[in-house]
């Protein structure tokens, strides 16, 4: 397995919280790998270490075979924070041609992330004056516009119009049919089926790592929502 | 370019708030002209504060600006988006240090025009070098800007950080006292002020027809402070945050 993420042995502790506590991970290269968990599970902090803006007090990182940070990885890897990130005294085309200028894009580029996210029509209206969807669909569209090889979403999906969402996934799934490495991170179960992996973490630690169908078959369930609490359950039992 | 791009990006983004834009190039002629007035009887004082003020005005108001915008990249998230790109610290903090300093130039050059022409404000040494000298201290503002929008983490910190920069200098310039009449330790901690170094080249202006040399040097260690500044800023910035 070709793997564009490998963490081993990472500990992050925020203020006097140990939020992941030597957690291991591998991430195949080509795949939509789904980050799942509940809020304060630690999913925002491990996307933090992988996208290099996270002090780490243990452990190693590596990236698309560079050690997470390093600064030729600057120009592969795309990110989407969980708040929208984006200047919101500039219009949602300032905002992608910017992002664009920093990957050495041009207008071409920017246009076209602000399209993919359907946009287009809301194009020259300042972020300020956008919905809460719109803003975060703005946000995505910065985040893609530097052809990424690896693209690390958090939450890009919530407050979507149904539809919206569906063509999202869709768009996740062609770039990672193109060679694209997607990390996302969901609290939405039935966006969990669409993934090739599954990463299931609570309070910092990883409770499954495999298919959506290897989930369901290890916890007995159909259900990926009873799925995840059976494992949990399973997970706490041996713990005690 | 990066860096283009980035002044750009920053300058596009003033654009969009005319009314920020209004009150850059607008209040410091307004206060020049109500010294104006307080001074009506008196024109040596007010040339004397009129200068000073010259000099004064835009590092304030630049520090304000800068340190706000940097808090903003902080808190809206964009900061630390962009340090995952291929952004160089250098290329925002000179991106800031340009695009505010062009932005100080506007506003240097708009008041000390008015003084100048309208309310007759007399400086031996030409308008041009009181510009010179008012878009020096404009940097140096954007510069510690920069810098203290490091220690903040709220506006309402950042907000602080302008009476505790600017208020020491202000009053150890040489403004209120003249710097030579101050005690023995409060002339050392104006000496190390850099506002102290403006105030002097604004008033070598002001007396001298021809650039003097201690005016040359004071506009060296302005320059220099400027870039301490940016250097230290530069520091404190972290790509990696806890």
């Amino acid at each position: 397995m070709d793997t564009a993420i490998e963490v081993t042995g990472l500990v992050v502790r925020r203020g006097k919280k140990t939020v992941l506590d030597h957690f291991d991970c591998a991430v195949p290269r080509g795949s939509v790998t789904g980050l799942l968990g509940p809020s304060g599970s630690g999913k925002t902090t491990l996307m933090r270490t992988v996208v290099g803006v996270q002090v780490v007090a243990a452990g190693t990182v590596t990236v698309l075979g560079s050690p997470a940070g390093s600064p030729v990885l600057r120009s592969k890897i795309g990110y989407l924070t969980q708040a929208p990130s984006i200047y919101a005294d500039l219009t949602v085309r300032e905002n992608a041609r910017y992002f664009a200028s920093l990957y050495r894009l041009g207008r071409d580029a920017a246009d076209n992330a602000v399209e993919t996210v359907g946009l287009t029509g809301a194009a020259n209206q300042l972020v300020a004056d956008l919905s809460g969807g719109q803003r975060s669909r703005a946000s995505l569209a910065c985040a893609i516009v530097g052809r990424p090889e690896l693209l690390v979403l958090d939450e890009p999906t919530v407050g979507q119009d149904p539809v919206l969402r569906d063509e999202l996934w869709a768009h996740f799934r062609r770039m990672a049919a193109d060679g694209t490495t997607v990390l996302v991170s969901s609290h939405v179960m039935d966006e969990a089926n669409r993934c090739d992996r599954l990463l299931l973490i609570r309070e910092g630690v990883l409770i499954a790592d495999d298919t959506p169908a290897g989930v369901k078959k290890a916890a007995g369930s159909d259900d990926l929502d009873q799925a995840f609490l059976n494992l949990i359950r399973a997970h706490e039992k041996v713990a005690a | 370019m990066i860096l283009a791009s980035t002044i750009r990006r920053i300058l596009t983004q003033l654009r969009h708030d005319p009314r920020t834009i209004a009150l850059i190039v607008v209040v410091p002629t307004l206060l020049i002209t109500l010294i104006y007035f307080m001074y009506d009887d008196q024109p040596r004082v007010f040339d004397r504060i009129a200068l000073t003020m010259l000099g004064i005005f835009p590092f304030i108001v630049m520090f304000l600006i800068t340190s706000i915008a940097m808090l903003r990249e902080r808190t809206s998230g964009t900061l630390e988006r962009l340090f995952t790109t291929p952004v160089g610290k250098l290329d925002l903090l000179f991106g800031y240090g340009i695009a505010f300093g062009g932005a100080a130039a506007i506003q240097a050059g708009v008041a000390a025009g008015f003084a100048y022409w309208v309310l007759d404000m007399n400086a031996a040494g030409g308008l041009g070098l009181v510009v010179l000298i008012a878009v020096a201290n404009a940097v140096l503002g954007v510069a510690l800007g920069l810098l203290c929008s490091a220690f903040a983490r709220t506006e309402f910190q950042a907000v602080q950080f302008m009476p505790l920069v600017v208020a020491p200098q202000l009053l150890l310039c040489g403004l209120f006292v003249p710097r030579e009449r101050m005690v023995g330790w409060l002339q050392g901690v104006s000496d190390v002020l850099p506002m102290s170094y403006s105030v002097q080249a604004l008033t070598e202006v002001g007396a001298h027809s021809e650039p003097t040399g201690t005016m040359w040097r004071d506009l060296a260690i302005v320059l220099g402070a400027v870039v301490v500044a940016l250097a230290v800023g530069a520091a404190t910035l972290r790509r990696r945050t806890g």
